[in-house]
């Protein structure tokens, strides 16, 4: 116990603490849309450009967040284009991005012989958040949850059925850009907390925990926020005590978060 | 608007409202117009908590609770105003549907195929209810359909279509009209019906058929 008291006192957890906090309160209401629109294979496939991203970062010099979160945001607006154009079920087209994208950045990787820490990438490395990375993470945080606001109810509309929102005068396609945007965005901030394997776990399981207790739109993306906060919370101290890998810890404190809200009865 | 499977109906239908753009020719709307729409159907995912009295009154600011209500119980509705969207059977959505097209207030009320997934009993009821619903709001509703009956007691104007105009007018003047009668026979069995003119696979019309007896060589207006 003594341990843990000493490491209360120090900066990393907190900054730790505080980056997790972010992702899971955009996690969240993301996460509902993804669980809605059956995005959970757009998460995979924009996480899994991520490490191109990095590669891409450490060639140009740019900031890795930074470098992730362009590369993939160009992901998500070839996506869009491509969904519209091709014949090839969105799951196919989606397989075949995710992959090559995934294959492609650890080729660059070894090909420009990058040192990069590949198991923190694909695990999370949440214990080693820099006060720089923690700015850039509020940053990109505040603008998605601004936009969330904003797009709010014309993002339902979408989600119920494309076609009539797009009769009564919604942007249908700079709102499904929008909202690809904004998932790339959270996949470029969240690859620091959970790592690129994990991150389409992190968008699914609080939003998934919160239907149960949810009969709003509003109230469930609230809860799936709140739920992914406390899993960070218990996977961080989870992770502080048995000396467990923090990416991982907070997706199984998440899992049993999930597994606790299904021993409740439905829900309307 | 009527025709046999695939002839485009909900094809034209798209490019009125927009969501298509058309190839070659041109569509004129009135800048302005307001249009309410019922989609052919509609799936809600299980994991979307939503209210049917949140749905009418979702992206439309403009809607209180007390006209969401309104809006429900004239389609007869009130008693779904709390279920949740995911639970709604066929006929129980469409007519959800066809409270929120009503509540925009609509000058034009675009349906496609209202009654698919409504069982047979509830079929009538939900013509009666458009039925109502132009007399009450004074718009004017254009409705692709599949029940001939229907179409031949109900309408004003018929427009038959099989990739291009057959032949349209008021429905008694097209229950007479040759390319009407080949089309679906003149004891009104929508699904049985011949051709008295062959089409090509894009569906033009073969000019040279023999047994035509109907005039494509006029320009059909009516693209509108």
């Amino acid at each position: 116990m003594s341990e843990l008291v000493a490491v209360l006192g120090s900066q990393f957890l907190w900054l730790a603490l505080a980056a997790g906090l972010i992702v899971a309160a955009v996690g969240g209401p993301l996460g509902c849309f993804a669980v809605w629109r059956r995005m959970a294979y757009f998460g995979d496939t924009l996480a899994h450009s991520a490490l191109l991203g990095v590669t891409l970062g450490f060639l140009l010099h740019l900031q890795p967040t930074l470098a992730v979160g362009a590369t993939c945001c160009a992901l998500a607006v070839l996506l869009v284009y491509l969904q519209r154009r091709q014949k090839f079920s969105v799951d196919t087209l989606l397989g075949i991005l995710s992959h090559s994208m995934l294959a492609l950045g650890i080729v660059t990787v070894s090909l420009f012989d990058i040192n990069v820490d590949l198991l923190s990438l694909l695990l999370g490395d949440l214990l080693a958040v820099s006060p720089e990375d923690l700015v850039l993470m509020a940053a990109a945080g505040a603008l998605i949850a601004g936009l969330l606001f904003y797009l709010w109810e014309p993002l339902l509309a979408f989600t119920l059925n494309e076609e009539l929102a797009a009769v009564e005068g919604v942007p249908v396609e700079r709102v499904r850009l929008a909202l690809m945007l904004m998932l790339a965005l959270l996949i470029a901030i969240a690859m620091k907390v959970v790592g690129i394997l994990l991150i389409t776990a992190l968008l699914i399981i609080p939003a998934a925990s919160a239907r149960r207790l949810s009969h709003t739109p509003e109230r469930m993306a609230l809860l799936a926020a709140l739920i992914g906060g406390l899993s960070v919370l218990l996977g961080l101290l989870a992770s502080v005590l048995w000396d467990t890998p923090a990416g991982p810890s907070i997706v199984l404190a998440a899992a049993v978060l999930f597994l606790c809200t299904q021993a409740r009865p439905q829900h309307s | 608007m009527i025709g046999p499977n695939g002839a485009g109906k909900t094809t034209l239908l798209r490019l009125l409202l927009g969501l298509s753009r058309p190839t070659a020719g041109s569509i004129h709307r009135r800048p302005g117009l307001r249009l309410g729409y019922m989609p052919q159907r509609m799936q809600v995912d299980a994991s979307m908590p939503m209210s049917v009295a949140r749905f009418l009154q979702l992206g439309q600011p403009g809607i209180t609770r007390a006209e969401a209500d309104t809006a429900l119980a004239r389609v007869r509705a009130q008693k779904l105003r709390n279920a949740s969207l995911a639970d709604l059977s066929g006929g129980e959505m469409q007519r959800v549907l066809l409270a929120r097209a009503a509540s925009r207030k609509p000058e034009l009320m675009v349906l496609d195929e209202p009654t698919q997934g409504v069982d047979v009993s509830g079929q009538g009821e939900v013509y009666q209810l458009i039925a109502a619903l132009r007399d009450e709001l004074g718009c004017g509703v254009l409705l692709v359909s599949h029940d001939l009956h229907m179409v031949m007691a109900a309408t004003d104007q018929v427009l038959c279509i099989n990739q291009h105009i057959c032949c349209h007018g008021h429905p008694e003047q097209v229950s007479r009209d040759p390319a009407y009668l080949e089309l679906f026979g003149d004891k009104l069995a929508p699904y049985s019906h011949q051709h008295n003119h062959a089409h090509d696979l894009s569906g033009d019309v073969l000019e040279d058929h023999s047994r035509c007896n109907h005039d494509h060589s006029r320009r059909e207006p009516g693209h509108e």
